[in-house]
């Protein structure tokens, strides 16, 4: 999702994240006038951070709480809707869906963190250089931004996938390759307003190597938007991850992940819906604990709401 | 725009260099007798410099020669040409679907901020907005077509109005992931204007509400929601690979996606270049129409 709002422009970037508060971000006099507003931004911070915490502690203690293994077969409660003994019904091998879904949420939940933690890398490291030293190092990397941009990112992430071969790791590989553009743009945009405050000239008078002045002094004051930008984006790539199972090209069925989980429910659409549509409800519900926490942290890191 | 065509080319190009292994042993399979791979080597000029590989590449996608799929036998452009209609025609009836739904909510949801209204519709929009769409669209599936068989469950139907039918569920999940983002923005946009000069100067004229909000208001929060739709072109085509696939539909999504499965590289590079070229001449057609719509914008 957060692939165009990138593309609309820098500006409304962290602003635009994914969110109930975010969408009108209040002047200031009307926050003077209702007091209550900060605290309510704020709760919407800790509202998704508890979401968030919730779904983690989920994924590491899956094993305990799930009361069946993920891959136990149980031949005598074969596609059984949800009822007392699986509140969420069993699919054609007798497996609980409750359970896969539980176990799913490690798999799904490392898969968004991986994914966004290469090209975040990478986005920041080359959009530093160019905002920081532009001239032809500018030139090139925002050129090949353009060229990477150009193409539709689920698109070009299915070709390199569908070349490299399926599987999750490939995956990775492909979203490290076109995902690090936003961050690069994103990153060069505030580093070239940045470069030029006074606390970057002085640090720079002080005698400060480029990198140092970078890692040091201009990036902590500019990362904030990149990093609401991150927590978005996490969702957009476990919903990637569930897409590319769904065409064959991410994780293989019996793997408990969320989308291979649907994809096998396909199978058997008519009669027994919750195999496919449960799994769907955990993504949404991971979605939106992402989106309301990066809401809440954009309107945090917002310099202004004071 | 010529050197970001030149770039896609390149990429393109590259795709196939990075097959693991040999391409041609890749394409026909481990058990191919050895002169059939040194053919197809032949044929696809592999056996030749990379520099030369790729300007022999280039020759052929300028005169829209796209080469040949190894599965069907036929030419690519051809093949593509037949599956691009499909895919074209799902993303215009999304568009259009995009527009008719985000309009009235994004003008509704902003001349009613912070009411009930607004903010349960924002709240249904987060929701929309993480539905992975092949999973709306089996949900859709289910219930429209299966359940209540209101609509077909797969294919494309013959003639204009079938086609309107046919598409309507996967235009509509395609249109769905979209909305909240135009809503947002248009939302948004509606609000600034409510707050700037040229409203109030409209309001104090004494003008009737209604031709603020149509004259004034809407006319100029329109020209950053068109950019947006424009911009979003490329995400509207990852949206079209998703459901032709979970709809069944003969687009160049689906195509896209058996040709992985076949190996059949040259199509793979060529629907990946082909929707490439599409997001840029959208992208030209929507700085077009800014410029139209924002007169202070006249491109240089």
């Amino acid at each position: 999702m957060s692939r165009v709002a990138s593309v609309a422009g820098e500006p409304d970037r962290a602003a635009g994240s994914t969110g109930v508060a975010t969408a009108a971000a209040p002047g200031l006099r009307e926050v003077a006038r209702r007091p209550g507003l900060i605290r309510w931004r704020e709760r919407n911070l800790m509202i998704g951070g508890v979401l968030i915490l919730a779904i983690v502690l989920v994924a590491v203690f899956a094993p305990a709480i799930a009361p069946r293994g993920a891959q136990e077969t149980d031949y005598t409660a074969r596609l059984e809707s949800p009822n007392r003994d699986h509140p969420l019904g069993t699919d054609n091998l007798g497996r609980d869906i409750l359970s896969r879904i539980l176990h799913g949420t490690r798999i799904d939940l490392r898969v968004g963190a991986i994914s966004v933690i290469l090209p975040f890398l990478i986005g920041t490291l080359l959009g530093s250089l160019a905002g920081y030293y532009g001239g032809w190092i500018d030139t090139a990397i925002m050129r090949l931004v353009d060229v990477v941009q150009a193409f539709p990112f689920l698109i070009l992430i299915i070709a390199i996938v569908a070349v490299l071969g399926p599987g999750l790791s490939n995956m990775y590989i492909a979203v490290a390759l076109v995902a690090w553009v936003t961050y690069a743009r994103l990153l060069r945009g505030e580093i070239l307003v940045a470069k030029h405050r006074e606390y970057v000239e002085a640090a720079r008078a002080m005698g400060a190597r480029d990198a140092r002045v970078i890692g040091r002094h201009i990036l902590p004051n500019v990362i904030s938007s990149a990093l609401v930008f991150a927590m978005a984006d996490v969702i957009l790539y476990i919903v990637l991850a569930a897409s590319l199972s769904y065409l064959g090209l991410g994780a293989r069925p019996p793997e408990p992940e969320w989308g291979a989980m649907i994809t096998e429910g396909r199978t058997f659409l008519a009669t027994a819906w919750w195999i496919s549509a449960f799994p769907g409800l955990a993504i949404v519900l991971t979605g939106i604990a992402f989106s309301i926490f990066g809401d809440g942290l954009a309107d945090a890191l917002r310099p202004n709401r004071r | 725009m010529i050197p970001v065509l030149i770039g896609i080319t390149l990429i393109v190009f590259t795709l196939v260099q990075i097959i693991p292994g040999d391409p041609a042993t890749t394409m026909l399979g481990v058990h191919a007798r050895p002169e059939s791979i040194e053919a197809l080597n032949r044929e696809l000029g592999l056996d030749k410099p990379l520099w030369r590989q790729y300007v022999y590449y280039v020759g052929n996608v300028a005169t829209l020669d796209l080469g040949e799929s190894l599965k069907f036998k036929v030419s690519v452009a051809s093949l593509l040409r037949k599956r691009m209609e499909v895919s074209l025609l799902l993303i215009a009836y999304a568009t259009v679907l995009i527009v008719a739904i985000s309009l009235p909510l994004g003008v509704a949801t902003a001349l009613k901020k912070d009411s009930p209204f607004d903010q349960a519709v924002r709240a249904l929009l987060m929701v929309t907005m993480v539905m992975p769409g092949f999973w709306v669209g089996i949900l859709m599936l289910i219930l429209f077509s299966i359940k209540l068989g209101l609509f077909p469950v797969s294919g494309y139907g013959e003639g204009a109005v079938a086609h309107l039918r046919h598409l309507f569920l996967p235009a509509l999940t395609i249109a769905l992931s979209l909305t909240p983002i135009q809503v947002r923005s248009l939302r948004g946009s509606i609000l600034e204007a409510m707050e700037s000069d040229y409203v109030k100067t409209a309001r104090a004229k004494g003008l009737r509400e209604r031709t603020v909000v149509l004259g004034h208001i809407l006319r100029n929060a329109l020209i950053p929601a068109v950019t947006l739709l424009g911009l979003s072109v490329g995400y509207l085509m990852g949206g079209t690979v998703i459901v032709e696939n979970v709809f069944s539909l003969p687009g160049a999504g689906k195509l896209l996606v058996e040709s992985i499965g076949a190996r059949d590289y040259p199509v793979v590079q060529s629907t990946t270049l082909i929707f490439a070229v599409l997001v840029i001449l959208v992208n030209l057609a929507t700085d077009l129409v800014y410029s139209f719509l924002d007169p202070r914008v006249r491109l240089g």
